[in-house]
C-alpha cells in the first residue's frame, strides 16, 4: 500500500513534470542565442537581428571577433554558431561535428589613388593585380598597363602598394583569387587571411587600407565594396574568367554568386573567387555559418537555423541597404535541403 | 593606594598597547609584502605563460626565430627580427625627441615660466598624458602622416638624403607612414610623462643649493645643468624609463602610422614593424597552432627586450655613480 502510494505520487510528479516542460517549450520563450566569428558580416548579421529580436522576441548576440576566432568558439563549444570567411574542409567539419552553409555573398575591390583617374576607370586583368602586388609591375605607365587601358592617362608615378596588416576574410579571398589568376603569385606568396606581401604597407582593417590609400598618392588597396563607396574611392574594373571586364556592384556580385557552381561543392566549400560567367565580378567572396550537426541544446540550435531562414527570406532589403548580396534562390533551397538532411533538430 | 593602583595599571595598558601594536604592524607588514609579492608574482606569471605558450615556435625555430625576418603565413615560417628591430628603433627614435624637450619642458616650468603660468601648463601635461593611445594613432594617421608624405620627407630626401653615412637612414618613398613617423608619434606620447616626473622632481632641488649657485654668477643654463640635474640624476632617469617603457609597449598609435610590414630596412623612411603592433594585427585571425605561438613567442621577447633594455639602464646609471665617488 505504502508502495503503491509512493508510485503513485512519483508517477504524479513526473506527469506535472511533462506537462509543465511541454508547456514551457511551447509558449516559445524567448531563447538567447550567441554567434561569434567573421567581422564581415557582423554589420549585416546585426541588422538582421535587430529585426528579429522585434519579430520573435529570440535574441541573436553576434560577437564579432575575426573567423579565427569563430571556429575556436564554436570548436569549443561556448557559441551557438561561428561564421567565417574561409570555408572549412567537409573533413575538419566532420571532425568536430559541424554543419557549413553561406550566410551572405560580398565583395573585394581594388581601388586606387591617381591624379585624374575616376572611379572604374582603370582596368585590370588578374594577373596584372598579382604582377603590381609582386611587385613586378612598379609604374602606373607600364606598358603591360597600357595594352587594356587605352584612352586613360597613366601618369608616370610608382605604384604604392596597400594590404591588409591584419588576418581578415577580405585578405583570403583576394589573395585566394590572385592565387587562381597569377601562377607565380601562387607559388611565391598563396593565400591565406594574412600573407608575406613582397611589397608596399599594411593598413588595420578595412578602414586603415582606405585611409592609406586616400592617403598616398599613386597607391592601390583592396577594400569591401561598402567601404569603397562610402568613401568614395576609384575603384578599377577586373577581368573576369569570362575575358570580360567587369565593375565592381551587387548586380555583378549577385551574379558571380549564382554562376558558381555550388551544386557539387560538398559542404558548401565553394570559394566563388574567379567564378565563371560574362557578367560575374570576380573577387566575390561568401561568409559562411558553423552549427553544430548533433546539437547540445536543440532549443538554441533550432533558433540559429530560424534566425537564418528569416534572413534569406526577409532579411534581402537591409542586406543590399549594407552593400552585401542575398543569397540566390536556388542557393537557399540548397541550404535548407542540407538542414533537413544534415542538421538533427 | 590610588598611586600604586594606578602605578600597577599603567604597565598593564602598555603591555596591552604594545601587543596590540605588535600585531597591527604584523599585519601591516603582511599585506605590503603581499603587494610587494604581488608584482614578482604578475612578472613571473607572465614570463611563464607566455614562455610556455611561444614554447612551440622556440622549438620549431630555435635560433632562427630570433635571426631571421622571415614571416610567412602561409608556408609558416616565422623569424621576429623584423619587429624586434622596429620596436627598438621607434622606442630610440621617440627618446631622442622626448628627452631633451621634456627637459626644456620641465625647467621652463620649475625655473623660467612665470609663476601664474606653471599651474595651468603643468595641468595641461597631465591631461595629455591621460589621452588614450587611439586617439593619438588617430592624429598620426590622419593629420600627421599627410604632413610627413607632403612636405617633411621629401625635404628630407633632397636635403638629409644626400648626407653621408646617415643620408641613408633618410632616404625613401613619400609614404608619410612609416617608423620616423611612428617614432615622432610615440615621442609626442610619451613626453608627458617624462616632463612631468621631471618637473616634479626638479621642484625637490633645495633653493638655497640654486640660489647659492646664482649667487656665485651661474647662468640658468648652468645651475640648471650642474645643480639640478646631478641633484635629481636617478629620477630623472627613472622617468625616462617610464617613457621607454611605454614605447616598448605602445600599440594602438604605433599600428596606424609604422606601415605594419615584415620587412628589414635601413631607412627610417620605410614601413617596419613592430612587437606589439604584430600581435594586435595577426592574433584575431591566427589561423594554426604555430602562427599562434610564434605571436605568444613574441610578447615573451617584448618582455625580455624590455628587461634587457632596463638592465643596461641600471648598469649605466651605477657606473655614472661610481665614477662620482658615490
Amino acid at each position: 500500500m505504502l508502495q503503491v502510494n509512493a508510485f503513485h505520487s512519483i508517477r504524479h510528479s513526473i506527469t506535472a513534470f511533462a506537462v509543465a516542460a511541454t508547456l514551457f517549450a511551447g509558449s516559445a520563450q524567448a531563447v538567447d542565442v550567441t554567434g561569434a566569428g567573421s567581422t564581415f558580416v557582423q554589420p549585416i548579421v546585426t541588422k538582421w537581428s535587430a529585426t528579429y529580436a522585434e519579430k520573435t522576441g529570440n535574441h541573436i548576440n553576434y560577437g564579432g571577433g575575426g573567423s579565427g576566432a569563430g571556429i575556436a568558439q564554436i570548436k569549443a563549444a561556448t557559441i551557438d554558431f561561428g561564421a567565417s570567411d574561409k570555408p572549412l574542409s567537409p573533413d575538419e567539419l566532420s571532425a568536430a561535428g559541424l554543419g557549413q552553409f553561406p550566410i551572405v555573398i560580398g565583395g573585394v575591390v581594388p581601388v586606387v589613388n591617381i591624379e585624374g583617374v575616376k572611379a572604374g576607370e582603370i582596368k585590370l586583368t588578374g594577373a596584372q593585380l598579382g604582377d603590381i602586388y609582386l611587385g613586378k609591375i612598379k609604374k602606373w605607365n607600364d606598358p603591360a598597363l597600357a595594352a587594356n587601358n587605352a584612352g586613360v592617362k597613366l601618369p608616370d608615378a610608382a605604384i604604392q602598394v596597400v594590404s591588409r596588416s591584419d588576418g581578415s576574410g577580405t585578405t583570403f579571398n583576394y589573395t585566394n583569387y590572385l592565387s587562381k589568376v597569377n601562377a607565380e603569385w601562387k607559388e611565391k606568396v598563396g593565400e591565406g587571411t594574412s600573407v608575406q606581401w613582397p611589397v608596399g604597407v599594411g593598413g588595420k582593417g578595412n578602414a586603415g587600407v582606405a585611409a592609406y590609400v586616400q592617403q598616398i598618392n599613386g597607391s592601390i588597396g583592396y577594400v569591401e565594396l561598402a567601404y569603397a563607396l562610402q568613401n568614395k574611392m576609384a575603384y578599377t574594373q577586373v577581368q573576369n574568367s569570362a575575358g570580360k571586364f567587369v565593375t565592381p556592384n551587387l548586380a555583378s556580385f549577385a551574379a558571380a554568386a549564382s554562376h558558381a557552381d555550388w551544386k557539387s561543392a560538398k559542404d558548401f566549400q565553394l570559394v566563388i573567387t574567379n567564378a565563371p560567367g560574362d557578367d560575374s565580378w570576380p573577387i566575390t567572396a561568401t561568409a559562411f555559418a558553423l552549427i553544430y550537426k548533433t546539437p547540445k541544446d536543440a532549443a538554441h540550435s533550432k533558433a540559429v537555423v530560424d534566425f537564418f531562414k528569416y534572413a534569406y527570406s526577409e532579411g534581402g532589403k537591409a542586406a543590399e541597404a549594407l552593400d552585401y548580396v542575398p543569397l540566390p534562390a536556388a542557393l537557399v533551397a540548397q541550404i535548407e535541403a542540407y538542414w533537413k538532411a544534415e542538421v538533427k533538430l | 593606594m590610588a598611586a600604586s593602583a594606578e602605578s600597577i595599571a599603567i604597565p598593564q595598558s602598555d603591555e596591552q598597547r604594545a601587543r596590540r601594536d605588535g600585531f597591527a604592524d604584523r599585519l601591516f607588514r603582511r599585506i605590503v609584502a603581499g603587494a610587494g609579492i604581488f608584482v614578482l608574482v604578475t612578472l613571473a606569471g607572465v614570463a611563464l605563460t607566455t614562455l610556455w605558450g611561444g614554447r612551440e615556435a622556440f622549438a620549431t625555430f630555435g635560433f632562427k626565430f630570433l635571426a631571421s625576418s622571415e614571416w610567412d603565413t602561409v608556408g609558416k615560417q616565422f623569424g621576429a627580427l623584423a619587429p624586434v628591430y622596429g620596436t627598438l628603433v621607434t622606442a630610440a627614435i621617440a627618446l631622442i625627441i622626448a628627452v631633451p624637450v621634456s627637459f626644456g619642458i620641465a625647467l621652463y616650468l620649475t625655473e623660467i615660466a612665470p609663476p601664474w603660468l606653471r599651474t595651468p601648463v603643468a595641468s595641461a601635461i597631465e591631461l595629455l598624458a591621460g589621452i588614450p593611445s587611439i586617439i593619438y594613432g588617430m592624429w598620426g594617421l590622419f593629420v600627421f602622416v599627410p604632413i610627413m608624405g607632403r612636405y617633411i620627407i621629401p625635404w628630407l630626401n633632397d636635403h638629409v638624403g644626400e648626407w653621408p653615412v646617415i643620408g641613408g637612414l633618410f632616404k625613401g618613398p613619400p609614404l608619410g607612414l612609416g617608423m620616423l613617423t611612428a617614432g615622432i608619434v610615440l615621442a609626442i606620447m610619451i613626453i608627458p610623462f617624462i616632463s612631468s616626473v621631471m618637473r616634479e622632481v626638479f621642484l625637490t632641488v633645495p633653493t638655497r643649493l640654486k640660489e647659492s649657485a646664482y649667487a656665485l654668477g651661474s647662468t640658468t643654463w648652468e645651475v640648471a645643468w650642474d645643480i639640478v640635474l646631478p641633484y635629481t640624476r636617478t629620477a630623472v632617469i627613472g622617468g625616462i624609463f617610464l617613457g621607454l617603457g611605454r614605447a616598448l609597449g605602445e600599440t594602438m598609435a604605433v599600428t596606424f602610422v609604422l606601415g605594419n610590414v615584415h620587412r628589414l630596412s635601413l631607412s627610417l623612411l620605410e614601413p617596419g614593424n613592430s612587437i606589439a603592433a604584430t600581435i594586435a594585427n595577426e592574433f584575431a585571425e591566427a589561423d594554426s597552432e604555430i602562427f599562434r605561438s610564434s605571436l605568444i613567442a613574441l610578447a615573451f621577447l617584448l618582455f625580455v627586450v624590455t628587461f634587457i633594455v632596463l638592465a643596461i639602464a641600471k648598469l649605466m646609471l651605477r657606473q655614472m655613480e661610481k665614477k662620482e665617488g658615490k
